[in-house]
Parts: structure tokens; C-alpha cells; sequence
């Protein structure tokens, strides 16, 4: 394959993989953040402390972790056509892709809420704060550094599933790469193909890295 | 202003019962500064984060200006609104400042006004004035990371103020900052105690937080208040310890035949120089030992050690006119004389 041959390939490939992390980063997100912070709430000792609803919510998160991803996308298939209409195509992936992501960035949101000074949290009780008043101006402006890079991780994850989801029918990067660089033998297309993702996973990291440290700023020094 | 009656704290962990309030009753005027002092987990922590139900106590009640915080509370964990209210007229600084790094100084400030609903205009009006009065006009757009201790606690206290309260609770605010700093955080306390009629309760194990603020002092002991009064009050009572901690006095007789007198001044009297009116109307010539006074009001509270010559017997109507004069004296045996003063409470929580 030449390279003007490859590079509208490449480009619609890049298209397509930004357009489904993007959009299932988003859902991740809105599914995700609450989930954590219930998690956080709901535990030992926690603000809403309630056993049952913790156990439940832990328990699935960690079904939806354990599972591998491509049994996932698999098994998600009458789901997706459900909600979207096909299975196929970038938009049907946006589905399993932000399903697989939201107990991961679950955790990760618990792990980065858990840390919170629980000082700050009495001090904002003191006030006569309420729970909700806790997690909007306590919880998630507190960590919000570690929040963005947990968002990082699980988009770098998410391109990984992405490509991933080019084997049951997605478009993208990966989809590209699985038909033309390995069912075709092409093994320079496959490399390239690689290294485009090298680039857009490296972009993203510094794009994290920028801005938590942006925000972490903020607290230390001038 | 404050008033608990048969608290009781009981934490559970691992099915062992651990009781840091063992029935405490405490009783703040209104307008005092109030030092409740005690050994690291003598309950001291546990008593004021009863008081704003930050803790859910065992038994018992809870009074802050006039409100029944525990008839407040309701069922579960969670703050009701009543209680949320009534939390929101206490202001509360901690050890730690608890500050949130996310947020320049003056957000900090205007945190509980938000929570208050307080506009937008108002509040940034209210967080400069505030800034202003702790004396940190200059600081407003700096973040917590920036200041020092004494300055990070001087926002607390500025954030505590916020919502007007008429209560401050005050969980070992100097315990984290250097002997000058806790000097001049005492005296903003002082001097907002003064200026704003505010009642502060405070928690320490530093006597010399008790000694340079508190009007009102209780000595706390595995959950329990063993001592409580007025620094007058305290000193009236015979072998009481916070006494002689707050006014330590001792030395030894400097010769045989000689009479050592602890005098105690409870500030009910007005100053007189009664000692050189001792000297002068009986003749006789006084050495002090030891004395820890202070003058508060135009009214002298302390205790003095001084020595007269001659063995008591010789000394009874010396000794009749101090008490005439309305000082406590005690007459201090030599064994006791020598031994240095007990000591009450150790250094070093946390």
C-alpha cells in the first residue's frame, strides 16, 4: 500500500476513533462520577452510610471490571441495536465502550474522593453544609486533580477498547488496522497504524499531565 | 449560652465498648472564654464535637443558646435541616485549619455564606470585612497554600466568624502553631470575645492557653470533668489542681523557725499592697518565695508563697489580718515546701 493510499484510511480511521472515545468518555464520565462518590458515601463510616447499597453497587462495578472487554462488547450487542438501532458503525460502539469504561472510572473516582481530608468535610458539617452542599463544594473541587487524571486514564483505556471494538464491527483506528494490516498481511499499514495511536495516547497523557498540574497548583505555591 | 447535661459518648470498635464521655456536664455563660484542658484522649475532642453534633452523643443533652441541638438531631446520620440551622449559628476552627486548597482565602470566607444563600455582592462585602478583622486585608486573593500557619488559622477563624455566630468552639486552634503565633491567635480570640460579646469554648492541653484567655476553666479526665469554675472560683478551692497549675508557686523556707504562708488572692477584693501593710503595722520583716499573680480588672488573682520569721505560733495574728483582708492562707508544711508542684498535665497530644 502506498502512503496516498494509507492516508485516507489513516485520517477517516482517526476520525472515527475520536469521535467514539470522545463521546464515550462523556458518558463514562456522567455515569461514572456518581457512582464513584456513592461508593465513597455509602461506605463504612461514609455520609450516607448504607451497607446494602454499597455491596450492590461494589459488586457490579467489580462484575463490569472483571469481565473482559470483548465478551462485553459481545455480549452487549442486543442492547446496543436496543438503544440505537444498529450494532455496527461508531456510534452503535459508543455503547459497550462507555459500559466497559464506567466501573473503572468508578474506582477511580472513589480512590481520588476517598482521599479528601475528611477535615475539610466536618469543617463544611460545622457550617450546617448538607451532603449535597458536601460533594459540590467539598468532595469534587478537592479532587478534581486526581478526578482529571482518572478521566486521562480511561480515555487512554478507552482508545485501547476502541481498537479493541474494530473486530465486531466498529469503525476507527483499530477497525482499519485488523482489516487492511492484518487480514491483508500488510505489515507496514499495521505499524503505522500503530504508531498513529502511540500519538494521539501520548497527546492525551500530556494533555492530562498539563492540566492536573494546572489545578494542583493552585494549592501549593505561587 | 452552652449547656450539656449527662453526655455520654460511647464508641463501639471490633465489639469492644470504648466510653470517652462519661456523663459530662458543662455549663458556658454567656460572653466567657471557656477552656475545658485534658490529656490526649481524656474525651476532650469527643465533648466539643458533641456539642455541634458533629458527634452523635450516647446519652444526654446539648444546649446552645437556648436550642436543644439533641432534640434537633433526628434519626440516622444525616444533619436535618433544624440541625443544619442551628450548626450554622456556631462557628468551629480546627487544628488543622481545615481549609480547602481548592480555593482562594476569601472563598474560604465566604463558604458559609453560600451555604447561608447569602448573594453574591454580600458575601464578597462580609469575606473583606472579615479578612480585615483578623488582619489579613492583604491576603484575599492568596490561596491557603501560601500563608503561614498563623495565617491559614486566621482564616479559620474569619471563616467560623461568617455567619455571625454567638458561639465559637475551638478544637486545639494553637496546637499546630509555634509558641509566638499561639500568642497572637489567643489574642484575636481575646479581642473578638471582647468586641463581639462572643461566647468561645474551647479545647486545649497547653495550660498556658487556659492561663492567657480562659475566664472559665474544666479539667478533663478519662471522660469526665474533674474540676470546673471560674479562675477565681478554682483558686478559692482547696487542693484544687487546676489552681495550682494556673498559679504555681513554690520554694523552700530559707532558714529553721520560719513561716511559710501560701496566700491565695481570688480577685474579690480590690488591689491593696497587703503585704507591705502586713510588714508595716506588725514590723516584721517579709520575704516573698514564690508568686504567680496577675491583675485582671484592677483585682489581683494569683497565689503568693512568703515567709515570715518566727515558727507559726508567733505568727497567728500576722496570719488573722491576711485573712481579715480576705485572702485564703494556707500555711505550707517544710516537707511539702521543697516538693515541686504535681504535674497535671503533660505535653505532647499529637
Amino acid at each position: 500500500m502506498t502512503w496516498s493510499e494509507m492516508q485516507p484510511l489513516l485520517e477517516q480511521g482517526t476520525v472515527d476513533t475520536l469521535y467514539m472515545v470522545l463521546w464515550a468518555t462523556l458518558v463514562t464520565i456522567l455515569g461514572g462520577l456518581p457512582l464513584g462518590i456513592l461508593l465513597v458515601l455509602t461506605d463504612k463510616g461514609g455520609l450516607l452510610q448504607n451497607t446494602v447499597v454499597n455491596k450492590v453497587v461494589g459488586v457490579v462495578v467489580n462484575i463490569g471490571r472483571s469481565l473482559p472487554f470483548i465478551i462485553l462488547l459481545i455480549a452487549l450487542i442486543p442492547f446496543t441495536t436496543f438503544v440505537v438501532g444498529t450494532f455496527i458503525g461508531p456510534t452503535a460502539m459508543i455503547v459497550p465502550l462507555a459500559i466497559g469504561a464506567i466501573p473503572f472510572f468508578a474506582r477511580l473516582v472513589e480512590t481520588a474522593v476517598r482521599e479528601v481530608d475528611h477535615g475539610l468535610v466536618e469543617a463544611v458539617q460545622s457550617m450546617g453544609g448538607s451532603v449535597p452542599t458536601i460533594i459540590r463544594k467539598v468532595l469534587l473541587p478537592q479532587a478534581l486533580p486526581s478526578l482529571v487524571s482518572g478521566v486521562t486514564t480511561t480515555v487512554i483505556v478507552l482508545i485501547g477498547y476502541s481498537a479493541m471494538a474494530g473486530a465486531v464491527g466498529g469503525e476507527g483506528l483499530g477497525s482499519k488496522a485488523i482489516t487492511y494490516g492484518y487480514q491483508r498481511f500488510d505489515t507496514q499499514f499495521m505499524l503505522v497504524t500503530v504508531v498513529v495511536l502511540i500519538g494521539i495516547v501520548t497527546v492525551v497523557q500530556l494533555i492530562g499531565d498539563l492540566a492536573v498540574r494546572l489545578l494542583a497548583r493552585r494549592g501549593r505555591t505561587a | 449560652m452552652i449547656t450539656t447535661s449527662g453526655l455520654t459518648k460511647v464508641y463501639e470498635s471490633r465489639g469492644r465498648q470504648v466510653t470517652a464521655l462519661d456523663g459530662v456536664d458543662l455549663h458556658v455563660r454567656e460572653g466567657e472564654v471557656y477552656g475545658v484542658i485534658g490529656q490526649s484522649g481524656a474525651g476532650k475532642s469527643s465533648l466539643i464535637r458533641c456539642v455541634n453534633l458533629l458527634e452523635r452523643p450516647t446519652s444526654g443533652t446539648v444546649t446552645v443558646d437556648g436550642v436543644d441541638l439533641t432534640a434537633l438531631a433526628g434519626n440516622g446520620r444525616r444533619a436535618g435541616k433544624d440541625l443544619r440551622r442551628a450548626r450554622s449559628s456556631i462557628g468551629m476552627v480546627f487544628q488543622h485549619f481545615n481549609l480547602l486548597s481548592s480555593r482562594t482565602v476569601k472563598d474560604n470566607i465566604e463558604l458559609p455564606l453560600e451555604i447561608l444563600g447569602v448573594s453574591g455582592a454580600e458575601r464578597s462585602r462580609r469575606a473583606l470585612e472579615l479578612l480585615d478583622l483578623v488582619g489579613l486585608a492583604d491576603k484575599a486573593k492568596a490561596y491557603p497554600g501560601q500563608l503561614s500557619g498563623g495565617q491559614k488559622q486566621r482564616v479559620g477563624i474569619a471563616r467560623a466568624l461568617a455567619g455571625e455566630p454567638k458561639v465559637l468552639l475551638s478544637d486545639e486552634a494553637t496546637s499546630a502553631l509555634d509558641p509566638e503565633t499561639t500568642r497572637s491567635i489567643l489574642q484575636l480570640l481575646r479581642d473578638l470575645n471582647r468586641q463581639l460579646g462572643l461566647t468561645v469554648l474551647l479545647i486545649t492541653h497547653e495550660m498556658d492557653v487556659v492561663k492567657t484567655i480562659c475566664d472559665s476553666a474544666a479539667l478533663m479526665q478519662k471522660g469526665r470533668i474533674v474540676e470546673s469554675g471560674t479562675v477565681g472560683e478554682l483558686l478559692a478551692t482547696p487542693g484544687s489542681q487546676l489552681a495550682a497549675e494556673l498559679f504555681p508557686v513554690s520554694g523552700a523556707p530559707t532558714g529553721p523557725d520560719r513561716t511559710v504562708l501560701d496566700v491565695t488572692f481570688h480577685g474579690e477584693a480590690a488591689t491593696q499592697p497587703v503585704i507591705s501593710q502586713l510588714s508595716r503595722t506588725y514590723n516584721i520583716d517579709i520575704s516573698i518565695l514564690g508568686a504567680a499573680m496577675d491583675t485582671v480588672g484592677g483585682k489581683q488573682i494569683g497565689r503568693m508563697r512568703i515567709e515570715l520569721p518566727g515558727r507559726y505560733e508567733e505568727n497567728v495574728v500576722p496570719v488573722g489580718f491576711l485573712r481579715e483582708q480576705g485572702l485564703q492562707v494556707d500555711v505550707v508544711d517544710e516537707e511539702t515546701a521543697s516538693d515541686a508542684a504535681p504535674v497535671l498535665v503533660k505535653e505532647g497530644a499529637k
